[in-house]
C-alpha cells in the first residue's frame, strides 16, 4: 500500500468515526458499549480495506460491523445474565437486527454534535474530556492519545473508561441539549478543543515547544464543528484564533527548537494562507454582532498577523480589544496582556504601577508570566537591573524548558550589556510570549 | 501536569531500618500497599511510571576527569543526608493532587505496619521524552 492511500484511508476513517458512533448510539444506546464497538469496527476497516478495497458505502459498512459487534456483546452479556438469573431480554427484538446500511443522513450531523456535547460534558475533568473527544470524535486510538500525552496506554485507557462511566452515571441522554443548556455546553466543547490546540501549540511539558499533530487535530475538529454550526460567532472565533495563531508556527521556533518571540519572528515565514482564512473568518463574524471572548482573541491575533513588521503593529487597536476582553472576563492573563499593550501605547512606567494590583491576585501569585511581563516593562523603561532580576525569577517559575531558556537568555543578554552600554533603553515588548498565556480558557 | 514524587529516605534510617531488615510479613504488607497504590493510580488515569532504586551500597558517584574518563567513588556524597529510594511519575490535574498522592506514599506501611512518614520530594516534570529526542 502506498503512503498516500494509507493516508486517505486514515482520513476517511477519522471523518466517519463520529458519524458512525452517533448512528450506533442512536440505534442501540449505551455510549460505552457503542464506543468500544465502533473502535473495533474502525480497526477491522483498517485491516481489511487496504486488502479488499474500500466498500461502496464505507459508512454503512462501519455501522453494520459496529452494530453486529455490539449486538454480539449484548447477546453474550444477556446469555450470561440469563444463566445467572433468567432476566428478561433488555434489547427489544426489532433493535437486535443490524440496521439498514445507510439511512437518515440528516441526523448524521446532529449525531456528531450530540456526541461532542457528550464527550465535553461539564461533569468530566478536562483531561478526561480531552481523551474522550480525541477518541470518539477524532477517531484516534487509545495508543495514539497515550503517545501524544506521554503516558502509558493503560493509564489513558483508564482515563477514557472512567470518562465513559461518568457519562453513564450522570445519565446524560443521547439528545441535543435544550436551548438553555446549549450555550453552556457549547462553551465546554470549545474549551476542550482550545485545550487540545494549546497542548499541541505550547506543550505545557516536554522538550519540544510545539506538537503539531495535536494542534492540527484541534483545527480539524473545530473546522468540523464550524461546519455544523456556521452561524455561531464563538465557534468561528475559535477556529479563526487557532488558524491565526498556528500561522506563526514556522517562525516561532529556531533550528534548535528555541522560542522566538513575536517581536523577533521572521514574518515572511508566516503561513499567509492560514492568515487570510483566519482574517476572513473573524472579519465576517465580527460584523454579525454578539461578540465573545474567542472572537476578541482572534481579532487581536489578526491585528498582530496583519502587521508586516513588529513596528507596524496597531497597538492602540490591540489595547482597545484587550479593554473589551477585560470587561468580558475576569482572567488575570488578560489584564497582563492589556498592561503590555498599554505600555506600548502609553509607556512602561504607568503600567508597572498598574501591575502592582495584580500582585494581590492569588491566581497569578508566583506565576512566571507576571515576572516576565515586569521584566519586559522594566527593560522598556531602561531599568536593566530590575529587568534582569524579573527575567531570572520568571525563568525559575516556568514549567516549559523552551520558555525557561528564552527567559534566561534575556537575562544573560542584559547582563552582557552591562559592560558594553552602561544604560540602555529598548522599545519593544512582547504581547504574545505564548498563546497559552493570552488565553481566556486556560485559567 | 506531570510530577515526579521522590522517596527521600534519611540515610541514618536506611542504615538502621532499611526494608531488608524488616520481618517478612512487614515487607509483604509494604509490597501489597505499593501494588494496590500503583493499581489505584492507573485506574485513576494518573499513573505514568515508578521505579525502585538500589541502595547506597550499590550506588556510585561518577565525575568526569579532565581527559573525559570516569572517576568513580563509592556511595552517596559524604554530605548527603538522604538517599533516593525510588520514585513515581504521575500525571495529575493540580499540584494539590500530586501532594495528596505524595502524602499517601509517605504513609506507606513500614515495620510493624506503622506508617513510615517518608519525606517525599515533589517536582514538576519539565521535560518528558520516550525517544531520546529533546
Amino acid at each position: 500500500m502506498t503512503q498516500a492511500s494509507r493516508h486517505s484511508h486514515e482520513n476517511l476513517l477519522r471523518e466517519l468515526a463520529p458519524q458512525v458512533l452517533g448512528a450506533v448510539m442512536r440505534r442501540l444506546g449505551n455510549f460505552s458499549a457503542a464506543e468500544d464497538a465502533v473502535q473495533e469496527a474502525l480497526l477491522a476497516a483498517a485491516m481489511q480495506w487496504p486488502e479488499d478495497g474500500v466498500p461502496d458505502n464505507p459508512r454503512g459498512w462501519l455501522i453494520q460491523v459496529a452494530c453486529r459487534r455490539m449486538t454480539d456483546h449484548l447477546r453474550s452479556e444477556l446469555a450470561r445474565r440469563r444463566r445467572e438469573a433468567a432476566l428478561i431480554m433488555q434489547v427489544p427484538p426489532d433493535e437486535q437486527v443490524a440496521p439498514a446500511p445507510d439511512s437518515a443522513d440528516a441526523t448524521d450531523q446532529d449525531d456528531t454534535l450530540i456526541l461532542l456535547f457528550m464527550c465535553c460534558h461539564p461533569a468530566l475533568t478536562s483531561p478526561s474530556a480531552i481523551a474522550l473527544t480525541l477518541r470518539a470524535i477524532g477517531g484516534l486510538t487509545t495508543a495514539e492519545i497515550a503517545n501524544a500525552f506521554l503516558v502509558p496506554e493503560a493509564t489513558m485507557a483508564q482515563r477514557i473508561s472512567r470518562a465513559k462511566q461518568r457519562i453513564k452515571d450522570s445519565g446524560v441522554p443521547f439528545d441535543m441539549p435544550t436551548d438553555r443548556e446549549r450555550t453552556e455546553r457549547l462553551g465546554s466543547v470549545l474549551h476542550v478543543l482550545y485545550l487540545i490546540f494549546n497542548e499541541g501549540y505550547t506543550s505545557s511539558i516536554g522538550p519540544s515547544l510545539q506538537r503539531s499533530d495535536l494542534s492540527n487535530e484541534a483545527i480539524r475538529l473545530t473546522r468540523a464543528v464550524q461546519k455544523l454550526l456556521p452561524e455561531d460567532g464563538e465557534v468561528a472565533g475559535l477556529l479563526a484564533l487557532m488558524l491565526l495563531t498556528d500561522a506563526r508556527r514556522p517562525a516561532r521556533t529556531g533550528p534548535d527548537g528555541e522560542l522566538i518571540p513575536l517581536t523577533q519572528q521572521d514574518r515572511t515565514l508566516w503561513d499567509r494562507h492560514a492568515i487570510s482564512e483566519g482574517v476572513a473568518l473573524i472579519s465576517d463574524t465580527l460584523t454579525r454582532g454578539s461578540i465573545g471572548t474567542y472572537q476578541l482573541q482572534a481579532a487581536i491575533a489578526a491585528v498582530h498577523d496583519e502587521a508586516a513588521r513588529h513596528e507596524d503593529t496597531d497597538w492602540p487597536q490591540i489595547l482597545a480589544l484587550y479593554g473589551l476582553l477585560m470587561r468580558m472576563s475576569d482572567n488575570p492573563m488578560v489584564t497582563l496582556n492589556h498592561a503590555i499593550a498599554a505600555a506600548m501605547v502609553n509607556g512602561p512606567r504607568t503600567e508597572l504601577d498598574l501591575l502592582l494590583a495584580l500582585d494581590a491576585d492569588e491566581r497569578l501569585a508566583g506565576h512566571y508570566r507576571l515576572d516576565a511581563v515586569r521584566a519586559h516593562l522594566h527593560e522598556m523603561a531602561g531599568d536593566r537591573e530590575a529587568a534582569i532580576a524579573h527575567y531570572l525569577a520568571a525563568a525559575g517559575r516556568t514549567t516549559s524548558i523552551p520558555e525557561r531558556n528564552y527567559l534566561s537568555t534575556q537575562a544573560a543578554r542584559l547582563a552582557a550589556e552591562r559592560k558594553e552600554k552602561p544604560v540602555s533603553v529598548r522599545q519593544d515588548a512582547d504581547a504574545d510570549l505564548t498563546v497559552r498565556n493570552g488565553s481566556m480558557a486556560d485559567k | 501536569m506531570k510530577y515526579i514524587l521522590m522517596m527521600q529516605l534519611p540515610l541514618s534510617e536506611w542504615k538502621t531500618s532499611r526494608i531488608e531488615l524488616w520481618p517478612p510479613q512487614d515487607v509483604k504488607a509494604h509490597m501489597d500497599f505499593l501494588r494496590r497504590f500503583n493499581k489505584e493510580l492507573t485506574e485513576a488515569g494518573e499513573f505514568v511510571r515508578t521505579e525502585g532504586l538500589g541502595g547506597p551500597e550499590q550506588m556510585k558517584v561518577v565525575r568526569a576527569r579532565k581527559d573525559g574518563t570516569a572517576a568513580i567513588t563509592d556511595g552517596p556524597f559524604p554530605e548527603s543526608k538522604e538517599v533516593l529510594a525510588g520514585y513515581w511519575i504521575v500525571d495529575v490535574e493540580t499540584p494539590q493532587r500530586a501532594y495528596e498522592i505524595a502524602a499517601r506514599a509517605s504513609a506507606a506501611p513500614g515495620p510493624g505496619g506503622a506508617p513510615l512518614y517518608m519525606p517525599i520530594e515533589v517536582h514538576p516534570v519539565m521535560m518528558s521524552s520516550t525517544s531520546g529526542d529533546v
